[in-house]
């Protein structure tokens, strides 16, 4: 019960800080990201950089905090995207049953066969690079995923008695859907996507890190990690730094989850 | 002699008592039957009996199996107490196997755990069991898997596992509360038989007076968590001492006041040649549709209670949701003041849903628990041809809280804050606040305690008087059944085997059916004038 509260709280700490350094990067950063500076390159911690610069002469917290904001940005719109998407695509394939729930459920499993990464890939052999793409094909990969926890979940719901007094009331499924449904399973839904929202961070990274996310000269840890690896015996904390990061905040995004998960858990059995 | 024996036993939740000062004593071969209703503590004790208490709960008190204190022994010898001088029995038989081992296997093991016998002995003896609990290995195999049995099939292969240690005491939880009455009666009276042939103390806890009063020696009523009255059962049913066992007898017999419509009352509901079917599907061959209702035709007159009562798979669930208009019969027709449900359009669907409502069973389930009490209440008014301003919604929802017995600050309230027959109370106001025709109860009253059940009967034969509502009444209770409804249904496998007037119909029930569920089902008027006549 206590191991329930310092799961979420330490989850609730460690997102809250990553959020934090991303809303603060949004209006400002110690140093210009873009702002190269040769002669200071490579230095160690020193007052005036607390982490050191980087092969450019950049402050790696500066970076780090730009750094957040790409990560939880593309993290949140892919994530937001897949929700808005595959939840009520699941609310309806629960809702009608039959030939339309498994079209949509074997859809679901479709993309599930391909790769995020692939799909990035090919977006951006069609487009070009860039964030926009990796949102799409991050928000792409987690659509059947809310879409079929939603419908397996809905369909539940879809059993209670409350279900029949709503239709009984004469209220058609839609609007059972939005009106009963989705109230009662957005617990699971919530816990799920703070699961995906680590997931995506992680994928944003990989994209960066083989050049299909954010573009220079946006930081993005992904991408800090690629452009480090030369240097990675001279200057290990250039790759050690962002490397860190993404730990730290799936990590902490994944206790969130849990603690959210264990505490919904425990209000329902109580 | 004393097998299990309880004295001044109480068990505390963290701090929270949830059983005090409870003494009881069980012999061999004698039945004692644990009463209570829900929040008593019946569970508790029996749990405390086997030392199962959960992790938190604090016991006080002594209870003595066969003379030594569970409590006192090391964890090896407890076990082999549990299971082996102790056996039980709980209420969900499916929660209670493993659905992944064949039932030959289950009880197999129980042999091995407490008797020093080879794997194929133990067969053998698992064999006998299950042969003795009426699971002939010819009828029903040992290969087959929980899932493959009946309820009450699943329930015999658990008391096989529980006197397979050869226990001189078996304690039963609530063992035939999720089964038909048909299978409840020889449930129990296996267990009956099994108490008296191999001298076993058995510890009946139940909800169900008349089910305990028909079998126990003895009975010990507890109400929240401290021993209200206990003695012989013909005391405790006969001359009950205590002001709380006598409301418990006085509720579970109640009938509530209520009148018959007039004769000539105009016909509202008229169901005619019903048909619907249901795909049974099979893996890899072809589905066949299996009839759920059959060439049912009935009518109720305005006003009326008519009673249905059927087994689990009689039909009553498809019926309700035909007559409910949620499924669409394959065949037949239901006209409602004449005019045809299926054949409506929209519109006149829309005035048609106004005058049927349902309450169903289970409160808990039947109310969105995200809802509060007003939203819910107020659903039905959706069906109103023009939508009404949101303080003539609250008045309305207020006026009906009211009317059943709830306060209008309730509104506010969420569902999670009320008792289960408050819930119940929530519902009706939901059925009635757009003043339906017909009503459809299915087993409203089955999940309350007896004394809340009398209250909720009560209230609704008073809001049926008052707003000239007729019920349809679905029930596994026959004495229930008996007390409200004017006429009644038999269903079984999909069909109507007999109908009638209540009174005429339970007193000389023509069908085999209708006899059996007569004599199967625990009549409390019958087990206290049996207990008179000694």
């Amino acid at each position: 019960m206590t191991q329930r509260k310092t799961i979420l709280a330490i989850g609730l700490a460690i997102t809250g800080f990553f959020v934090a350094a991303a809303l603060l990067a949004l209006v400002w950063t110690p140093y210009d990201v873009a702002a190269v500076e040769i002669a200071g390159r490579l230095s160690p911690p020193s007052a005036a950089h607390w982490l050191g610069t980087d092969q450019y002469g950049r402050d790696m917290v500066s970076l780090l905090f730009a750094g957040a904001t790409t990560s939880l940005g593309v993290s949140l719109l892919s994530v937001g995207a897949a929700l808005f998407i595959g939840v009520p695509l699941g609310l309806y394939a629960a809702a009608k049953g039959g030939l339309i729930d498994g079209l949509i459920m074997r859809f679901g499993d479709l993309v599930f066969a391909f790769p995020s990464l692939m799909l990035a890939i090919i977006l951006s052999a069609l487009t070009g690079p860039g964030a926009s793409n990796a949102i799409i094909a991050i928000a792409i990969f987690n659509i059947p995923v809310f879409a079929r926890l939603t419908r397996g979940e809905a369909r539940r719901v879809w059993t209670y008695d409350y279900i029949a007094a709503a239709q009984i009331a004469g209220k058609a499924a839609p609007r059972i859907s939005f009106e009963h449904i989705l109230p009662n399973i957005a617990g699971p839904l919530l816990v799920q996507a703070t699961i995906q929202f680590a997931l995506a961070l992680i994928a944003e990274a990989g994209l960066s890190y083989v050049g299909l996310g954010v573009q220079s000269p946006q930081p993005s840890w992904g991408r800090m990690l690629a452009e480090s690896q030369t240097l990675i015996g001279t200057a290990p904390q250039l790759a050690i730094l962002p490397g860190a990061a993404i730990l730290l905040a799936v990590f902490g995004l994944t206790l969130l989850g849990d603690g959210l998960g264990e505490t919904l858990r425990g209000a329902r059995g109580a | 002699m004393t097998l299990l024996r309880f004295d001044n036993v109480g068990v505390a939740y963290r701090g929270q008592m949830a059983l005090q000062g409870l003494s009881l004593d069980v012999g061999a071969g004698e039945i004692v039957g644990l009463i209570g209703e829900s929040g008593s503590g019946k569970s508790t004790a029996a749990l405390a009996a086997i030392d199962l208490l959960p992790p938190g709960a604090e016991r006080s008190g002594t209870i003595l199996v066969e003379g030594r204190d569970l409590k006192s022994l090391a964890e090896r010898e407890r076990d082999a107490v549990r299971g082996g001088a102790i056996g039980m029995i709980f209420q969900e038989p499916m929660r209670a196997l493993n659905p992944l081992q064949t039932i030959g296997a289950q009880v197999a093991e129980a042999v091995r755990l407490h008797h020093a016998v080879g794997r194929r002995a133990a067969r053998g003896e698992a064999a006998k069991l299950l042969e003795r609990v009426g699971l002939p290995e010819e009828k029903v195999a040992s290969s087959r898997f929980p899932h493959q049995l009946s309820g009450g099939q699943r329930q015999r292969v658990c008391i096989a596992i529980a006197i397979a240690g050869n226990p001189r005491i078996l304690i039963a939880d609530e063992p035939t509360t999720a089964l038909d009455v048909t299978t409840q009666a020889r449930v129990i009276a296996l267990l009956v038989e099994l108490a008296r042939e191999r001298g076993m103390g058995l510890l009946l806890v139940s909800h169900d007076l008349a089910l305990v009063g028909g079998v126990a020696d003895r009975i010990v009523v507890l109400k929240e968590g401290r021993q209200v009255e206990a003695g012989p059962t013909r005391q405790i049913l006969g001359a009950p001492q205590q002001a709380y066992t006598r409301t418990l007898i006085a509720s579970a017999r109640h009938k509530p006041d209520r009148t018959a419509p007039a004769a000539d009352a105009p016909p509202l509901l008229d169901v005619r040649g019903l048909e619907r079917s249901h795909r049974a599907r099979r893996t890899w061959r072809r589905a066949v549709p299996v009839k759920a209702i059959d060439d049912i035709s009935f009518a109720i007159a305005a006003g009326e209670t008519l009673g249905i009562v059927g087994e689990s798979g009689a039909g009553k669930t498809s019926l309700l949701r035909t007559i409910l208009g949620l499924d669409r019969p394959d065949g037949g027709s239901i006209t409602l003041e004449g005019a045809d449900i299926f054949a409506l359009s929209r519109a006149d669907l829309r005035d048609h849903r106004r005058k049927i409502q349902a309450v169903f069973q289970d409160p808990a389930a039947s109310l969105d628990p995200r809802q509060r009490v007003e939203s819910i209440v107020a659903e039905p008014l959706h069906l109103l041809a023009e939508p009404i301003p949101a303080a003539e919604k609250r008045a309305r929802v207020e006026a009906i809280l009211e009317r059943v017995g709830l306060a209008s600050a309730d509104a506010d309230r969420l569902p999670h804050q009320f008792s289960g027959g408050q819930r119940q109370r929530i519902a009706i106001a939901r059925a009635l606040i757009l003043r339906p025709k017909l009503v459809v109860l299915d087993e409203a009253v089955s999940a309350l305690d007896v004394s809340i059940r009398a209250d909720i009967l009560d209230l609704l034969a008073s809001l049926g008087r008052e707003f000239g509502i007729a019920y349809l009444f679905v029930s596994h209770d026959l004495s229930v059944v008996r007390a409200v409804t004017d006429r009644l249904l038999v269903l079984q496998n999909g069909r109507i085997v007999e109908q009638g007037p209540t009174a005429e119909l339970l007193a000389s029930p023509q069908h085999p059916h209708t006899r059996e569920l007569v004599a199967a089902s625990p009549d409390l008027d019958r087990v206290i004038a049996q207990l008179a006549q000694g």
